[in-house]
């Protein structure tokens, strides 16, 4: 089963997007979706992260696995904003409409749903994001585009590395954890907490001197090829950026400023709909 | 050191990350809280910020955390990315006093002035940080995210505490012994 969400090559006009350009819109979109509470911002940017999900023909067998533990952590937390404060919404929106009453002190009030079902749309906003981000851009060409903006190419490369390496890790962590198992150390959640700590640490341990190794071959081979004598660096998988990555760009620095406008017109970041 | 920031900083923020973002899945739970498991990533960070410093620490635990979020999770808590990559970085500024290269971390002084810093750094990320953003940003509730907040800090102190104790000792061991060799007249 993949659990990950990789990269996968196709050919649609998110694909074709430079990757900068996808990297900002990625982070403004998060920034706008972290700040605003409009429920109507929040819907609208909804509707547009599943209208570019279906451009850019991602699969759901690509995301299905994660997404279902993102609805497990997601039913968990409304449960508990639930739990340690019923009346959440009730403060924010200044009213209570009581619907049901559970027992104690606990009561379902529409104001709470409300407040619950925007604290959930704000989740859903960045989801779609962060898969199409990922599934749709080359991480070496991300790097080049990273480097086009001004961000030293030794931190550009850091990032290349770190995406071109996650698959390595994983394979060696997964390689020494089946030897120690065969070895007799059980991974499961029996035993004590230092216990199952001391049985992480045996897995670890290897996987940490390996990447120090690794460490070591990599920055040997990038120092022998000169690696950081030079202001400068071309890059193979450079992309130009084209008219429809100046008008996405101009179209998501737009939205944000119009979103934020739109929340914070009436003084509040929250839309209230109980007055 | 030459320079601050060499193409072994580089190297070390790449790879360390992806070990960071690979042991994401890893959890030992604690108690079933979102976001509270005992984390052993934290741990590997900790070895990166006492071996290279708080630049290469604070960068795997904000590039760590944020890009292992979107990979697994799909989504990115950045009120949680932030406290992670203040953890890294508060432990790398004490780099120098552990000597873990040297193989000064077998001494019980560096490792108590290690574990004096995580838990000062653990405390202000996670019961101040990490609640105030989550406040700011999501617009939780005060006690909910002050007890996740307290407990995320307790999961973070013990799993440094333990497992990046027992790393960076052995870590640093092996470390002396290579560094040890006497000239052979």
């Amino acid at each position: 089963m993949n659990r990950m969400i990789s990269y996968e090559n196709k050919d649609t006009p998110i694909h074709k997007l430079s990757g900068f350009t996808k990297l900002v819109f990625f982070l403004l979109w998060c920034i706008t979706s972290a700040i605003t509470f409009d429920t109507r911002v929040l819907v609208v940017m909804i509707i547009m992260g599943a209208m570019i999900y279906i451009i850019s023909g991602t699969k759901w067998e690509q995301v299905s696995g994660v997404f279902a533990i993102i609805m497990f952590f997601m039913v968990l937390n409304i449960l508990g904003i639930f739990f340690f404060s019923p009346y959440e919404g009730c403060k924010i929106y200044g009213s209570r409409t009581d619907l049901l009453h559970l027992f104690g002190n606990y009561t379902i009030t529409s104001e709470q749903l409300f407040y619950e079902f925007n604290v959930l749309i704000k989740y859903f906003t960045v989801i779609p994001s962060i898969f199409i981000f990922l599934t749709t851009t080359d991480p070496s060409e991300l790097a080049a585009s990273l480097n086009r903006i001004g961000i030293p190419y030794t931190a550009a490369y850091s990032l290349e590395i770190t995406l071109r390496y996650i698959p390595d890790v994983q394979d060696e962590f997964r390689r020494i954890k089946n030897a120690q198992e065969a070895r007799g150390i059980e991974m499961s959640s029996k035993g004590s907490l230092l216990y199952r700590i001391k049985n992480t640490a045996v897995i670890i341990f290897p996987l940490l001197f390996s990447s120090m190794d690794r460490i070591e071959v990599v920055s040997n081979a990038m120092e022998l090829r000169g690696f950081g004598k030079k202001k400068k660096r071309s890059w193979y998988s450079q992309k130009k950026l084209t008219a429809m990555d100046f008008a996405t760009l101009a179209f998501i620095i737009l939205f944000s400023i119009g979103s934020l406008v739109l929340t914070f017109a009436d003084g509040s970041r929250f839309y209230n709909p109980f007055i | 050191m030459k320079k601050k920031f060499g193409i072994r900083e580089v190297v070390a923020v790449g790879i360390g990350t992806a070990l960071f973002v690979a042991l994401t899945s890893v959890q030992v739970p604690l108690v079933v809280i979102p976001n509270t498991d005992l984390q052993p990533r934290m741990a590997v960070m900790a070895f990166f910020a006492t071996v290279f410093g708080p630049i290469v620490g604070g960068i795997i635990g904000l590039l760590g955390h944020a890009l292992g979020d979107a990979i697994f999770w799909g989504s990115v808590w950045w009120s949680w990315v932030i406290p992670d990559g203040i953890v890294g970085a508060i432990i790398g500024i004490f780099a120098k006093q552990y000597a873990v290269k040297d193989g000064g971390f077998t001494k019980k002084s560096s490792i108590s002035i290690f574990n004096g810093v995580q838990i000062a750094a653990n405390a202000i990320a996670w019961i101040a940080v990490a609640p105030a953003l989550d406040i700011l940003i999501y617009a939780e509730p005060v006690n909910k995210v002050f007890t996740q907040g307290a407990f995320a800090f307790l999961g973070n102190i013990i799993i440094i505490g333990i497992l990046g104790t027992l790393i960076i000792a052995g870590y640093s061991k092996i470390a002396e012994k290579s560094n040890n060799l006497s000239l052979e007249e």
